[in-house]
């Protein structure tokens, strides 16, 4: 359990490996730690483990100095998926950063909600989400982080595109429905969800960063992850009228422009990358460099 | 889920002054183990919940070997478990009083 960890996977890592390698070394405290047995109430009744700390690990740390909220989720531990327990330690944290004035950093990694506590999972998500627009209208930064083996799928989906800055690797995949979802309900034809290769390109870190759904794209290291969020934490920040205004234009000019594709690289394409089909395979540096100049932004609404 | 719960008469103290460490995640094979230092220095407790139901036996002779082997003295521990395998039920008992050895940050 090293904290100092300079070029360790983050998909690898644990939640709380992950914490520890972020933060300023020692700094975190946990808040409802797992000695509090604050468990989920309703896996009992489905014959399911338990854990701890319910798969949410909060606490105050610092990071490059400066004090933040800190919340992580363990994407073993039933897919990172809310309940609500899990749901209520982020809420709890994004109200309390509001009142005494704190950024927060979320380090998602979840499948959505929890099936066997939907309704209460469900009401997290509504709630966890305006505790994080209250906060950023306080005029501070929610800054989320997904590189993790469950991705960020569901009800973590919308609380990520809530974030005032997303960091993402190439193993983070943000969307709404997951793939067995979309192959379930619209047929095989519509998504191979045993398709890897079409899974990443759809929905992984890569795509997401060119279309705007995400803002700085690093290699799947903990010290990349570390220095992308204190850059992110000296960005000014500002939620308004004008900024959401901007970005609903910039998303109906996006389905515009890419409303016909059929595939992620016909948008790359469209987008004026050169070679597209090739971009998966591109090393970090390789790709930003590609790409620099022809990605979407999302800049104006964060 | 199944409980068990064993109390040991504990050979060696547990070293280092950390209140209380935790190690592991529940997960299909694997268990999270959270150590509390709270008991007299010569007892330890385990208590079990799994998923897996009638190797009582089994967790027996392994909780048997780990206070007989590892410093567990004064350790209360608490195991939530998704089906682990017993080598790795070892290990990660053993990785929780190591942990709870390390010096304080």
């Amino acid at each position: 359990m090293s904290n100092s960890a300079a070029t360790s996977s983050w998909y690898e890592a644990s939640a709380r490996q992950r914490v520890a390698a972020l933060v300023d070394r020692g700094s975190f405290v946990e808040f409802i730690g797992p000695e509090q047995r604050e468990i989920s109430p309703h896996l009992a009744l489905f014959g399911l483990p338990e854990q701890f700390d319910d798969g949410m690990i909060i606490g105050r740390a610092a990071l490059g100095g400066k004090i933040v909220l800190i919340a992580a989720q363990e994407g073993r531990f039933m897919g990172g998926a809310f309940g609500e327990v899990h749901g209520a330690k982020l809420t709890g944290l994004l109200r309390a950063a509001r009142q005494i004035g704190h950024d927060v950093v979320i380090l998602f990694d979840t499948g959505g909600v929890r099936l066997q506590e939907a309704n209460a999972g469900e009401l997290a998500i509504a709630e966890i989400m305006r505790a994080l627009v209250d906060l950023r209208l306080a005029g501070h930064r929610v800054i989320g982080l997904v590189g993790g083996r469950a991705g960020c799928y569901g009800g973590g989906g919308l609380i990520a595109g809530c974030c005032s800055r997303l960091i993402v690797s190439e193993p983070g995949r943000i969307s709404v429905s997951g793939p067995e979802v979309i192959e379930t309900n619209r047929g095989v034809e519509e998504f191979d969800s045993r398709d890897r290769a079409l899974v990443w390109r759809t929905m992984g870190g890569k795509h997401r960063y060119l279309i705007g759904g995400a803002d700085v794209f690093v290699d799947d290291d903990t010290g990349a992850f570390r220095q992308a969020t204190l850059t992110a934490l000296d960005r000014e920040t500002h939620l308004g009228l004008a900024g959401l205004q901007a970005e609903q234009q910039r998303l109906e000019r996006r389905l515009q422009r890419f409303g016909a594709a059929k595939d992620a690289i016909d948008i790359w394409a469209t987008l004026g990358i050169a070679d597209a089909a090739r971009l998966p395979d591109l090393p970090t540096e390789t790709f930003l460099r590609q790409v620099a100049d022809k990605r979407e932004s999302a800049d104006d609404a964060r | 889920m199944e409980k068990l719960s064993f109390t040991l008469k504990a050979p060696t103290a547990a070293g280092g002054t950390r209140r209380q460490a935790i190690v592991g995640v529940v997960a299909s094979g694997n268990l999270e183990v959270l150590v509390e230092r709270t008991l007299p220095v010569d007892a330890c407790t385990i208590d079990i919940a799994t998923a897996a139901h009638g190797f009582g036996a089994v967790w027996e002779a392994v909780v048997a070997d780990f206070v007989a082997r590892r410093a567990a003295g004064g350790l209360r521990i608490s195991v939530n478990d998704g089906g682990a395998r017993p080598d790795t039920v070892a290990l990660r008992l053993a990785q929780s009083v190591r942990l709870i050895e390390e010096p304080e940050a």
